[in-house]
């Protein structure tokens, strides 16, 4: 249920880009999850709907899921991530620090933990849109 | 947009102060005294919060014998209460695996886990901190409004010159220094002492190498019996609270 924190974060951002703006009234949000968070998108589509404020009120909430690209530093191997093959425990330390991979996850080429994160690594505000 | 630093300082609003113990160097017992200080204000009757930063080397959770415990999930993460103090760590995540961090990886996680940490009230937050000037440092003064630095050294001048140049930093990005522990002093030399004063920073107390504390690692009983702790317990009385 960290999903609720995440949420938050989106809508004082979203607050903070509309009053930069000077938008009145949010039409649309685009968010964009990466795939190695795992974040629930029920969770945070509920939360999202619980927490706007008024200026929000007629907001639509647009979840782009990117796929995580992880790449060596050591070998130059790129490669995705898959939830699959990591077991339940893993999984879950995943979702709440991202970068806990490095504790876990080695790339499958070499056998290094020394990779980066190149893509979809958690929550991202893509856009917004509103009227003035 | 990264959305998740716009929820940080609101994650810590209810927090008194927040206390950074920091050292330019490694080695000079930063953990020990930000563990010791944490105990010694909640032993005061205070709420206190620890947390530990040092993602590639944590060791509060050794110095207090942390076990078999986890944060809950609550709309964020509530930090566990452990030996009375409501406790951090990427060690809940992590394990006893190494954590390989580069500095882009330590600012991700250290912000991932401020703006998802519910501390709750607390009168303090002591944050034992990694080693060095780099990321860390650099991101508590960014991103935490009210940080304020204890730093740590030895009667080394190795260690205090790195120590120099952490407090000019300090002092040039006016964030403010608490004041300057000696820790593991070897004999009542006082050229630390007045170098800090040099710096126009505060010497906050002495503390004598004692073989005890190796001894009481693991152990919250044992370690509040050391004179690292009796010092630490006198500072917090004295120049803390």
């Amino acid at each position: 249920m960290h999903e609720w924190a995440l949420a938050e974060a989106i809508i004082r951002a979203a607050q903070q880009i509309a009053e930069k703006e000077k938008l009145h009234e949010i039409k649309e949000v685009t968010i964009k999850i990466g795939e190695l968070q795992q974040v629930e998108e029920d969770i945070l589509c509920f939360a999202l709907s619980q927490l706007k404020p008024a200026s929000f009120k007629n907001a639509e909430f647009h979840i782009a899921k990117a796929k995580t690209t992880l790449k060596c530093r050591v070998c130059g191997n790129t490669w995705l991530f898959s939830k699959n093959k990591l077991d339940e425990d893993t999984a879950e330390a995943i979702h709440f620090v991202p970068e806990v991979a490095h504790a876990y996850i080695k790339c499958p080429k070499c056998g290094s933990p020394d990779f980066e994160i190149t893509e979809g690594r958690g929550v991202w505000l893509e856009n917004i849109k509103g009227v003035r | 947009m990264d959305t998740r630093t716009t929820v940080i300082n609101e994650r810590l609003k209810r927090i008194g102060r927040i206390i950074a113990v920091s050292s330019g160097k490694g080695g000079v017992g930063k953990s020990l005294v930000a563990t010791t200080l944490a105990l010694a204000l909640s032993r005061r009757g205070c709420k206190v919060g620890l947390f530990d930063l040092d993602f590639t080397s944590p060791s509060t959770h050794l110095i207090m014998g942390v076990k078999d415990v986890q944060p809950k999930e609550d709309k964020g993460i509530v930090p566990p209460v452990v030996k009375g103090l409501a406790y951090m760590s990427l060690v809940y995540f992590s394990g006893d695996h190494a954590t390989p961090l580069r500095g882009a990886d330590i600012s991700n996680a250290l912000i991932e886990l401020l703006s998802v940490t519910k501390w709750g009230e607390l009168d303090y937050l002591v944050i034992d901190m990694p080693p060095g000037i780099s990321d860390a440092v650099l991101d508590l003064v960014r991103l935490v409004k009210r940080i304020e630095f204890l730093i740590v050294t030895t009667p080394s001048l190795l260690a205090f010159e790195t120590v120099k140049k952490q407090v000019r930093l300090l002092q040039d990005l006016k964030v403010p220094v608490i004041g300057v522990v000696e820790n593991m002093k070897m004999n009542r030399a006082k050229n630390i002492e007045q170098a800090t004063e040099k710096l126009g920073a505060k010497f906050l107390t002495g503390i004598p190498y004692d073989p005890k504390v190796e001894e009481a690692i693991g152990d919250v009983a044992k370690l509040l019996d050391t004179t690292l702790a009796q010092r630490i317990a006198e500072l917090a009385a004295s120049k803390i609270t």
